[in-house]
């Protein structure tokens, strides 16, 4: 089995601010991402050979590309529950690899807030079964399903509630401090502790400030052989690895498993790191955007991405390891937190400002020298999901 | 020689203060509370509860079930079918609704008996179970209350046998409810207990006392219908019975349960039963329904736990607002989250044995018990993998410690907010699910739980019906 790794490069990128854009379609949405990608990679669109589209809720290929002007070139939609964006650039990027074309587009979309109403919908969030539900199904929201997570958490740590609530408050001060700085956000408000520890509870742990929003929003790439690369741009960025697994739903049906991390998350940051060839994550990854659906998904990802111990992830929360100025800068755009989370386009988002991050173009958010940056997804809920993780290097 | 074999109760576990209606509309109340059937309980849920009360004391699986009832809720389509798919009866075994009369629950009860002396069956089951409303404001509102009992009979070794009984039928109109309406309608007090109720109460129990050569001193216990205390207290005193021999009518304790009030008495005189003791019963009803019941020695020998008077004692009171939202006496505005899709009949069908009994499976190669919880067919082993190698694999009746949970304050419930837990059971197995009857502020990572069947969301206009699970009874 061959790696990807350094077979395949980024040239352009673009993505347009998230939020509640009452003034843009999917159309709109499209082709503000995909001309900011080719100006930015330098290119006309009439130089793209293959498209990928990753939406969940917001279209099918033919209907939902064509107002972006593609004339007759291959295009798929891909979709990989909140891993959707990522799924396109992985498409997109095997493609390339196996000489199928030269040059080709990724590009998520996600249309939410047209439905009228709050959260996200659809069976791959309530867990219903997709094709005919029985309704039988617990009913419970997407912030439950992460509480069951938080809950278990505290109860296997022995984290005081009051502990455990504040570890969740210093993520998302630290995400909303971030995204203050970023244009492109849906929210620039920043928190303190005390704000994210007295905000409403939308499920215990877990209160406002603990969850993303819902958002409107596109990201796309332009990807080619890694080889034309330079010939695009001076600081093109190399894709290491590209992984993705997807669970049986052994953490819902196995006793075995402890909700206190997401197996999917484990297996799949092995899988990146030896394709990248990352023994020490922690020393060797630069800066990461990762999943933070809820605060304590992410509190878990340190641990399941290797950046902290088991159970260590509260000392290195309390020493700001994750901050723009630590150690691991985690979510430097302001993550899901301050973007929301239109699942088409999330995972294309996180890799804009991987993008950005490892040309040192990310102005006030500019982390050090980062050589090595990972974006990282999960779809699905603790117990059944989906995760990706995707490693782009600058060298 | 024919008779009750076994027996069980349901009573919801909250109560409505008859006070707390006197404050909602400034009125003078009777006193006591009524037993309120939860928000996802109903007339199928609590009948559910009650025979598999009765089954947990005498395990034979009867080859029939009569479910009595004025609460059915589909207008067309069977209930008893659905208790007998959620008791796994046999294929063969007799379903059959009796409805619409208060005196449903006895004429239940009799005809069984006499499927039972002809032979036709070895033991039935007899639930019956009632969720009567009142209007608002009115005074049935205050007297109804929510509950079920079930009876199995037969003629191997009863714990009461029966004597002597008969019916008679009158057609005397005194409470109703026409199709489409949801609150009790009665005519005038006096009217009904001169006219109808008193005559032909009277006349019954009289008459049979009589072809026994019975006088009221031969009985240890009389267990009767009637509307109201008063009515009930009239009537006992002027059949001559003495306070101690009439059988508590619980109004104060749970309220009237209408087709269940008589079968839960009996129950209750079972209870406390001895050998060789009479029971005179008598159902009320466009008609009354009468038989007296002699003790045997095998009262003795059926477990009585839980007595009916422990359920009676598990209780929360509810608000009124609560009250009125669980009933779906007001309208609430919609959730703004998306909404779920609808069940599919397909699907559904599919999945019948899950949904009926939580039923999964249990891995031969491994032994795991594993059940998936959004109903998909197990067809690969979750801990092993192999295919299609499975014995099937009950967990209704498994306990179960909660793992983790999650409460949700956006979850679409008339109770909010919403519980979920992973549930793991006692010999293997997790599942995921909603729970109910719980008590917020005791709920904690390890805490038992059983399964009880109730009602999910309702989808196209079918009752949604699964398991939840409860925090097991101390």
């Amino acid at each position: 089995m061959e790696s990807i790794k350094d077979k395949v490069a980024i040239v352009g990128m673009g993505c347009t601010r998230f939020g509640e854009r009452w003034d843009m379609g999917v159309e709109d949405l499209l082709v503000e991402a995909a001309y900011e990608a080719f100006e930015d990679a330098g290119i006309q669109p009439k130089d793209i050979q293959a498209a990928w589209l990753g939406t969940v809720f917001s279209g099918v290929t033919a209907i939902t590309m064509s107002p972006l002007g593609l004339q007759y070139i291959p295009m798929t939609r891909v979709e990989n529950m909140c891993a959707t964006g990522s799924e396109a650039i992985r498409a997109a990027s095997y493609a390339i690899a196996a000489g199928a074309c030269d040059i080709a587009l990724a590009i998520g979309v996600e249309k939410l807030k047209d439905s009228g109403q709050t959260g996200v919908k659809g069976p791959a969030i309530v867990g219903d079964n997709p094709d005919g539900t029985s309704g039988i199904g617990s009913g419970f929201s997407a912030p439950a399903s992460f509480a069951y997570l938080a809950t278990r958490y505290f109860h296997h740590y022995g984290l005081e509630p009051e502990y455990g609530k504040r570890l969740l408050a210093e993520i998302a001060v630290k995400n909303h401090y971030n995204g203050s700085l970023n244009p492109k956000a849906h929210f620039h408000n920043r928190l303190t502790v005390e704000q994210a520890m007295r905000a409403p509870i939308v499920a215990w742990p877990l209160g406002l400030y603990d969850c993303c929003g819902v958002s409107d929003g596109a990201a796309a790439a332009v990807l080619v052989k890694a080889d034309m690369a330079k010939d695009f741009r001076a600081d093109p960025i190399y894709i290491k690895a590209l992984a993705i697994t997807v669970g049986a739903r052994q953490g819902t049906m196995r006793q075995d498993y402890d909700y206190v991390h997401i197996e999917e998350n484990v297996r799949v940051a092995r899988m990146a790191y030896g394709e990248a060839g990352i023994q020490d994550p922690r020393k060797e990854i630069g800066m990461a955007e990762v999943h933070d659906c809820f605060t304590c998904h992410e509190l878990i990802l340190y641990e399941d991405l290797g950046f902290s111990a088991r159970g260590k992830a509260r000392d290195d929360i309390e020493t700001g390891t994750f901050t723009l100025t630590g150690e691991l800068p985690v979510n430097t755009d302001g993550g899901l937190k301050c973007f929301g989370h239109p699942l088409g386009a999330s995972g294309l988002r996180m890799m804009y400002e991987v993008y950005k991050q490892l040309q040192a173009k990310a102005g006030p958010r500019q982390v050090k020298n980062p050589r090595l940056g990972l974006t990282h997804n999960l779809g699905g809920n603790p117990g059944m999901g989906i995760a990706s993780c995707v490693v782009l290097g600058n060298e | 020689m024919a008779g009750i074999t076994s027996f069980g109760t349901y009573i919801p576990m909250y109560r409505l203060d008859r006070e707390e209606i006197g404050r909602m509309w400034g009125m003078r109340v009777a006193g006591g509370e009524k037993a309120v059937a939860g928000y996802d309980e109903d007339t199928v849920t609590m009948a559910v509860d009650a025979a598999r009360d009765s089954l947990r004391r005498h395990g034979t699986k009867p080859d029939g079930l009569y479910l009595a009832t004025t609460t059915a809720p589909y207008k067309e389509k069977q209930h008893a079918a659905i208790i007998g798919a959620v008791l796994d009866l046999g294929r063969r075994a007799l379903t059959v609704d009796i409805n619409n009369s208060l005196r449903s629950g006895t004429t239940a009860l009799m005809t069984a008996l006499d499927a039972v002396k002809a032979s036709s069956a070895t033991e039935l089951m007899v639930v019956a179970s009632d969720c009567r409303m009142g209007a608002p404001r009115g005074r049935f509102e205050q007297l109804v209350g929510d509950g079920a009992a079930a009876l199995t009979v037969g003629c191997h070794d009863p714990i009461a046998e029966v004597d002597e009984g008969f019916s008679l039928h009158s057609d005397f109109t005194d409470v109703w409810r026409k199709e489409g309406e949801h609150f009790l309608r009665a005519g005038e007090g006096r009217f009904i207990e001169e006219v109808g109720y008193m005559p032909i109460m009277q006349e019954a129990i009289s008459e049979l006392m009589k072809a026994g050569g019975l006088t009221p001193k031969d009985f240890a216990r009389i267990v009767f219908y009637a509307h109201d205390p008063k009515q009930h207290a009239d009537l006992a005193r002027k059949l001559g019975f003495e306070a101690w021999q009439v059988q508590d009518p619980l109004f104060a304790k749970i309220g009237n349960t209408g087709t269940a009030a008589v079968l839960l008495m009996l129950v209750a005189a079972l209870e406390e039963a001895q050998p060789g003791h009479r029971i005179l019963v008598a159902g009320y009803g466009d008609g009354v329904d009468c038989f007296i019941l002699r003790v045997t020695d095998n009262i003795a020998k059926i477990n009585h736990a839980p007595l009916m008077q422990e359920r009676i004692n598990r209780k929360r009171n509810i608000d009124y607002a609560t009250y009125l939202s669980w009933r779906d006496l007001i309208p609430f505005e919609a959730s703004s989250l998306p909404e779920r899709a609808e069940p599919s009949l397909a699907s559904r069908w599919r999945e019948r044995k899950t949904i009926a009994s939580l039923s999964g499976v249990k891995c031969r190669k491994c032994g795991t018990p594993q059940i998936h919880p959004i109903g998909q067919n197990v067809r690969i082993c979750v801990a092993c993998q192999a295919r299609d190698e499975f014995d099937p694999y009950t967990f209704a009746d498994k306990r179960g410690t909660l793992f983790t949970y999650a409460v949700d304050q956006l979850q679409p419930t008339k109770n909010p907010p919403g519980l979920n837990g992973v549930i793991d059971f006692e010999d293997g197995g997790r599942f995921v699910c909603e729970l109910t009857d719980y008590d917020l502020s005791t709920v904690k990572i390890g805490m038992p739980v059983e399964m009880t069947f109730r009602k999910l969301s309702a989808g196209k206009g079918i009752v949604n019906y699964f398991w939840k699970a409860k925090p097991l009874a101390e």
